[in-house]
């Protein structure tokens, strides 16, 4: 590592020596705080792709190409770079639905359960990861009652048309609106390409790197007074770790 | 049976801003204080990989954990409430610090106008709202206020400039902000210029997130703010944000007097003859119960939490819509957000920033402009900040896009640079409608009835809200450069499912006399004099700015009023 540059865990360990990155930073263009540096990670870590991936949740293959045949549509690949499925999002959901999320870990999910208005918010004792299970079942067995085949293997717009009935809630399924395993589909997808790639989505940072958003970046004090823009390598967390 | 723990002189319920400032000043003083904390520690140590919107800007990492505890809602008194599930609306806070750890840092003092807002409306306008809007003066006034808020901002280093209004508001300050504004911008100048073309009055915004390297007057050292991009919903891992954890605790631990006792529920606030005995709370790792006896006893959790210990213990007369009796519960107010997003070509820094980052003005709050021809009273501070879009939260996109598909995708990928928010935060006033009771049906972890929540928008807050949401829409329109713009909704019901606002006020209020207040002007409960309730659930209604600031005041006051009790044993006011 070169002199200059200071990691993270060396910027810490000043700063929980107690009150040293505030005299550092009295001083006045000292040495030790150049956050230009400080926002610098090494190269090599910039290319690493998210390898080791796997289904934690779907059992089946149908299931999973539904999925991601789902998330495709709402984020798909066009020349700006990779879609959902490129950028890993399908297993992201999968991931999340055998955890917290999945579980609907830290919500109030005693009952009585009964329909309230929209105002009131979800009121089902479902859980996300049955949602899940039950609304890609149920893109399935529309693809096949409409098309005969398999959702994943029709064209963009057959997809496109299940999915907006979805969307305003035609499709009959039991214990949830079809319109809420879509919003829940919509976000998780969106989540996938976005959240910091130790989720197994936004594969390599190229989600943010197609928006130009920077990631975790430590620090922008020398760069938030200029008029200029700075179009920033992308930083993920596990770049962070020693 | 509960197991009886050793007296302390002062319990409180909570270790965030208030339990934090009480601790701080009463542990000063030479008094014993112990606090009663439903979550773990935590220090600025604890957040070195904050930088995750997944886990805690989108799932909450910080917040309270709604499988224990939530409240119920409805949004009027004929329908049946239903549990707010996952947080949505307003995020409540837990851990050592609380909501004071992931808050922006936006620190406003309310304008003399909001502590005799009654009195100063009617005398101007008359009744012009009607009886149904139940307007109270605080029992003391901005003059009365000062000093505390000056304490305030002192400890947490605020860094700002004087409002250019402030004369014209009556509002003075005894000594300047402890700190020079955070750093200009792009954005921040685009919208100063466009304001000062309308002739509006834009100043900097007063922020807690921390200009240079500053020691406050206990000695307790903030750094300087790195424009991260990631405060609200997150702990600041620099120390340089000013939160309970970074000021008031530590100093409050330095004296040797103070106790934390983490995992522990308060349940219960316990009495006899007249005054209140201690605390009964589960330790949440073994479910075993105990009583924590003290001599004074400080509610400091968030407002609703307050109101519910006061509820299921049976103090203090429980407010009905019906008849309009009782105070406990009443004047609940929620605050609205409005606004307009200018599209542009030009790229801007949208991901640097820090919470309170900002320029604002106050040319349309409180009774700074005529109301004559207005359908509602107050009004909302006009705003640009740039706290930092991160992208799954904060991503906009132009008027007309698709929410999903091919042509979304290369939206939201070429606007996320692009876009400048203007903001206003519309200040909310009481009706009898809106109210805090506990919910006959649904129950917590520990067997207590959930609270309960009846809230509606009422047609001051439409009026309001559309008035401003228009003026933001005429300055987006009017910025240098700027391609289209997105003009928010005007106000429907009120939803509690999508996220608004955290700065919920009411239920516990404050005032001058018994009939219209739970607690008096040392927020010491009017039926046990020996009981403090401390919190934004003492407003008796919610500017248009950020509470914390009134807050904080509150609780130096408080802090105050303690010791003068636990010297003469007296009801103080």
């Amino acid at each position: 590592m070169q002199d200059n540059i200071i990691d993270r865990r060396s910027f810490f360990k000043l700063g929980l020596l107690g009150g040293s990155v505030v005299a550092a930073s009295t001083l006045g263009g000292g040495a030790v705080l150049k956050a230009a540096e400080l926002t610098d990670s090494p190269k090599s870590l910039q290319t690493k792709s998210n390898k080791i991936r796997g289904r934690i949740f779907f059992q089946t293959q149908t299931e999973f190409d539904t999925l991601s045949a789902a998330c495709e549509r709402i984020y798909p690949k066009d020349n700006q770079g990779e879609g959902a499925i490129g950028l890993g999002v399908p297993y992201f959901i999968d991931n999340q639905l055998a955890s917290a999320y999945g579980y609907n870990d830290r919500e109030y999910m005693q009952g009585p359960f009964m329909d309230g208005k929209e105002e009131q918010g979800y009121q089902t004792p479902m859980k996300r990861k049955d949602i899940f299970l039950e609304g890609v079942h149920a893109l399935e067995t529309n693809a096949k009652k409409r098309y005969k085949k398999s959702f994943s293997s029709l064209k963009g717009k057959e997809q496109d048309e299940i999915l907006r009935d979805f969307e305003k809630g035609k499709i009959q399924t039991i214990g949830f609106k079809s319109s809420y395993f879509f919003t829940l589909l919509r976000e998780m997808t969106i989540a996938g390409v976005l959240a910091d790639p130790i989720y197994g989505g936004n594969d390599n940072k190229n989600g943010w790197r197609m928006m130009q958003y920077p990631g975790a970046q430590m620090s922008y004090i020398d760069k938030i007074a200029s008029d200029e823009f700075f179009d920033i390598e992308p930083v993920g967390l596990a770049d962070m770790e020693d | 049976m509960a197991e009886i723990l050793k007296k302390v002189d002062v319990v409180t319920v909570g270790a965030g801003w208030t339990g934090g400032i009480i601790a701080a000043e009463l542990t000063k003083a030479g008094l014993n204080v112990l606090s009663l904390e439903r979550g773990h520690m935590q220090s600025t140590e604890n957040f070195n990989f904050i930088h995750d919107e997944w886990r805690y800007g989108i799932n909450y990492g910080l917040m309270q954990d709604c499988s224990k505890d939530t409240v119920t809602f409805r949004n009027d008194l004929k329908e049946l409430a239903l549990p707010y599930r996952k947080m949505g609306s307003f995020l409540l806070g837990n851990n050592v610090g609380g909501a004071g750890v992931h808050w922006n840092g936006w620190t406003f003092r309310f304008m003399p106008y909001d502590f005799e807002i009654k009195s100063r409306s009617f005398k101007r306008y008359g009744n012009k709202l009607g009886d149904d809007y139940t307007l109270q003066d605080w029992g003391l006034t901005y003059k009365d206020m000062e000093p505390y808020y000056d304490k305030f901002e002192k400890t947490c280093g605020i860094s700002g400039e004087p409002n250019p209004l402030a004369e014209k508001m009556g509002s003075f300050r005894s000594s300047p902000y402890p700190q020079k504004p955070l750093e200009n911008t792009k954005i921040l100048k685009r919208f100063e210029s466009t304001a000062k073309e309308m002739n509006l009055h834009p100043f900097r915004l007063p922020a807690a997130n921390s200009r240079s390297g500053y020691t406050n007057p206990d000695g307790q050292e903030l750094a300087p703010c790195e424009y991260c991009a990631f405060c609200e919903r997150y702990g600041c891992e620099y120390g340089a944000k000013a939160s309970p954890i970074t000021t008031v605790i530590p100093k409050a631990m330095s004296t040797g007097k103070y106790t934390i006792r983490t995992y522990s529920n308060a349940t219960q606030i316990l009495k006899k003859d007249g005054k209140v005995t201690g605390v009964k709370f589960v330790d949440t790792r073994t479910m075993k119960e105990y009583i924590q006896p003290a001599d004074i006893v400080v509610l400091t959790s968030y407002v609703f939490n307050n109101a519910k210990l006061l509820m299921v213990s049976e103090i203090g007369s429980q407010y009905d819509p019906k008849t309009g009796k009782g105070t406990l519960g009443k004047n609940y107010c929620y605050q609205m957000n409005m606004g307009t997003t200018a599209f542009f070509e030009e790229q801007f820094n949208t991901f640097m920033g820090s919470g309170a980052l900002g320029t604002t003005c106050d040319d349309f709050i409180g009774d700074n402009f005529d109301h004559s021809r207005e359908k509602f009273l107050h009004g909302a501070m006009i705003y640009s900040v740039q706290s930092g879009n991160r992208p799954i939260q904060s991503a906009p996109v132009p008027q007309g896009t698709p929410s999903w598909g091919a042509e979304f995708k290369k939206a939201l990928n070429y606007n996320f640079t692009r876009n400048i928010f203007i903001g206003g935060q519309g200040a909310s006033l009481p009706h009898k409608n809106n109210y805090l009771s506990l919910d006959p049906t649904y129950k917590d972890a520990f067997g207590m009835p959930l609270l309960r929540l009846t809230y509606n928008f009422t047609d001051q807050d439409r009026a309001l809200h559309k008035f401003i949401t228009d003026k933001t829409a005429q300055i987006a329109k009017r910025m240098k450069g700027v391609k289209s713009i997105k003009k928010g909704s005007y106000l429907k019901n009120y939803s509690i499912v999508p996220y608004q606002t955290t700065h919920n006020t009411g239920g516990t209020t404050m005032g001058a006399n018994p009939e219209m207040s739970v607690v008096n002007t040392y927020l010491q409960h009017w039926d046990a004099d020996n009981l403090f309730v401390v919190g934004a659930g003492n407003f008796q209604h919610n500017s248009g700015y950020n509470p914390t600031d009134t807050v904080g005041a509150l609780a130096y006051r408080c802090a105050e009023g303690i010791l003068k009790y636990h010297k003469s044993g007296k009801i103080l006011a």
